[in-house]
């Protein structure tokens, strides 16, 4: 495993602070999958050495929670909430936009690996629907026209890709 | 008639020049209750939360001082207190403000509650989502642990405490006190078999737990600020505090509005707070708390007796906000999200949407819940598709009573109650959808016309 010196100091600090190893898990998970844009095979081995655990322990997190991922994303990570006061607001509509846009169904990844577009569920953000995530940066009130402009952006490059920071 | 807020929680959200930083909330008073608390006797504070009433502001609204009460003193384990940030219930976001907006808030009241109630160590389980919002939090920590609001000897009280905060990982099932235990603990998010009702009496790490809503523990501070007889007086004997209603969907103004508990009608709120409906629109129905509360049609007339032996006759509008209200009309106020819906809305979309999120979310855990949510997806996603049949609403309805009550938590009820008071409420629309897609058929049409909502 190749994680950065930041991410292991960080894994470092956090472990002891929990009552149990264990309780780590599923902040490794973040940590490494940040670090890493995903969790291989190899990152899940690691993160059990880590703490101590057999990898089917990491590996039924990567399998439940919604958020892990075994695959990389695209350039821009694109999500789009499609829970009911977002759906009322449109964003069905939102999401066709962006499919259009990148020519890329939701749920994958366009052939250029520019965008992976997936739905999500409820972002709790509901007053201020359509919500879309781009990387780790919220949008508010993305109608379609808006998600057409944001996929202009995101081909020029223009569009940060929210995982700056 | 505008209505004015009676803003406690939100008291300086989205004011003008107040910043989410240390110096700001101290500028406004900030972490004063925190420096009384520590001299005050920690069962005093546990008996002024019982005082005030306050109820837990999550969704289930049972009574924090009560819950707390049940905290197992006598086994000698360690004591934690965790803060259900989960938010994760469609059509709420009011906890989304206090972490972005004033974490500071959240922060001290958190504090004054672990000393209450003795805790070692308290955590902030906070959606995995909220990218941001941990960020802010795991600043604001910092700042407090500076001055010395958290860490050791806090403010030279000789009591100590640390928060961590543990991010979720986009699991609906974490809102659910012993499944977020599960989760914290590096498991899956299973909620545990009850009894033991109440992780009070044994929660994270075997000891007993405390796990309150962001809200609820930001109220504690109020509470200690003003005593809990004088924080019982806002709001009606049952109903104390204020409460924030996020509303979304067909409104001109969306978004969250804080009133003191039964201040104000729902017909207020959509109208004279929200601006009512969109030019031309009626209102058809409401969500009136969270996507799980049963759903409330426009045009119902609402009779029984409430609590006190009142009787009450009410239209969708005279329903008083709180807690006993919405109960007795056989819904909920949940987490406070009311999701209106005009007379566009093609209610099998509605509950289509709502089926889809539920049979993402079911955990697997329990047969009636890991089978039936997906099934009801599968009826309502056929039906939209052109393929409805006219006893789909009874089927529907044979699924849902066969989850509720049958499983470990309460995801069970929350899966069902929508598609229960969805064909009580608009069978009529069920089976419409049917009849339309045959004669559509019979010309030779397509029988499914396009979606919106799913």
């Amino acid at each position: 495993m190749n994680l950065k010196p930041e991410t292991i100091h960080k894994i470092d600090t956090l472990v002891p602070r929990y009552p149990t190893m264990r309780s780590a898990a599923l902040p490794l998970c973040h940590l490494v999958q940040e670090d890493q844009g995903y969790l291989s095979h190899e990152a899940i081995e690691w993160i059990a050495a880590r703490l101590e655990l057999q990898p089917i322990n990491i590996q039924e997190l990567v399998t439940f929670y919604p958020m892990l991922r075994t695959e990389p994303t695209g350039e821009y990570h694109v999500r789009v909430c499609r829970t009911l006061p977002c759906a009322l607001a449109g964003a069905y509509q939102t999401c066709r936009s962006f499919e259009e846009a990148f020519d890329c169904k939701v749920g994958h990844t366009s052939a250029d690996g520019k965008v992976t577009l997936e739905f999500v569920e409820c972002h709790a953000d509901c007053g201020k629907a359509p919500v879309v995530m781009v990387g780790e940066t919220e949008y508010t009130d993305i109608d379609a026209e808006k998600a057409a402009e944001m996929a202009a952006k995101m081909k020029t490059g223009e569009l940060p890709t929210g995982l700056e920071a | 008639m505008a209505l004015q807020q009676t803003r406690l929680i939100f008291k300086h959200i989205d004011e003008p020049g107040y910043t989410n930083d240390i110096d700001c909330y101290m500028q406004h008073g900030g972490y004063e209750q925190l420096k009384r608390a520590v001299t005050m006797k920690p069962e005093d504070i546990c008996a002024d939360v019982l005082t005030s009433g306050v109820r837990g502001r999550g969704g289930a609204g049972f009574p924090a001082g009560m819950k707390w009460k049940f905290l197992d003193r006598k086994s000698g384990k360690p004591i934690y207190l965790v803060c259900n940030a989960d938010e994760s219930e469609p059509g709420t976001f009011k906890d989304r403000q206090i972490i972005h907006k004033d974490p500071h808030q959240l922060i001290e009241g958190m504090i004054c509650s672990a000393f209450a109630i003795q805790a070692k160590l308290a955590f902030i389980y906070i959606r995995g989502e909220f990218f941001e919002g941990y960020r802010i939090l795991e600043r604001a920590i910092e700042e407090a642990r500076e001055k010395n609001f958290l860490g050791d000897n806090i403010l030279g009280s000789g009591y100590s405490c640390d928060i961590i905060v543990h991010r979720g990982a986009g699991a609906y099932i974490c809102g659910e006190e012993t499944g977020l235990i599960e989760s914290l603990e590096g498991f899956r998010a299973n909620p545990r078999i009850k009894p033991p009702y109440f992780p009070a009496a044994l929660g994270a790490y075997q000891c007993p737990t405390i796990v309150n809503n962001v809200e609820t523990l930001c109220n504690v501070k109020h509470v200690i600020d003003m005593g809990g007889e004088a924080f019982s007086k806002i709001g009606t004997p049952g109903n104390t505090g204020t409460r924030i209603w996020c509303v979304s969907g067909h409104v001109q103004k969306p978004g969250y509005y804080e009133f003191a508990c039964s201040e104000l009608t729902l017909g207020q709120l959509i109208y004279d707070v929200c601006g009512g409906l969109k030019p031309g629109r009626q209102l058809k129905a409401v969500i009136p708390g969270g996507s799980s509360s049963k759903i409330l049609r426009a045009d119902e007339r609402f009779t029984g007796k409430l609590k006190d032996g009142s009787e009450f006759d009410w239209g969708i509008e005279d329903i008083p906000m709180d807690f006993d209200s919405l109960m007795a009309v056989g819904s909920m106020s949940g987490s406070g999200g009311v999701i209106v819906m005009d007379d566009t809305t093609d209610m099998v979309e509605a509950l289509a949407n709502i089926n889809y999120f539920y049979a993402h979310e079911s955990c697997g855990q329990c047969t009636p819940c890991r089978e039936g949510v997906p099934w009801m997806r599968k009826v309502t996603q056929r039906m939209v598709d052109g393929e409805a049949r006219e006893e789909d609403a009874e089927l529907l309805k044979s699924i849902a009573d066969q989850i509720a009550g049958r499983t470990i938590c309460a995801f069970g009820e929350a899966a069902s109650w929508p598609v229960q008071s969805f064909i009580a409420k608009f069978k009529d629309e069920f089976v419409e959808k049917a009849r339309e897609q045959a004669a559509r058929r019979k010309e030779g049409k397509e029988a499914a016309l396009e979606t919106t909502l799913i």
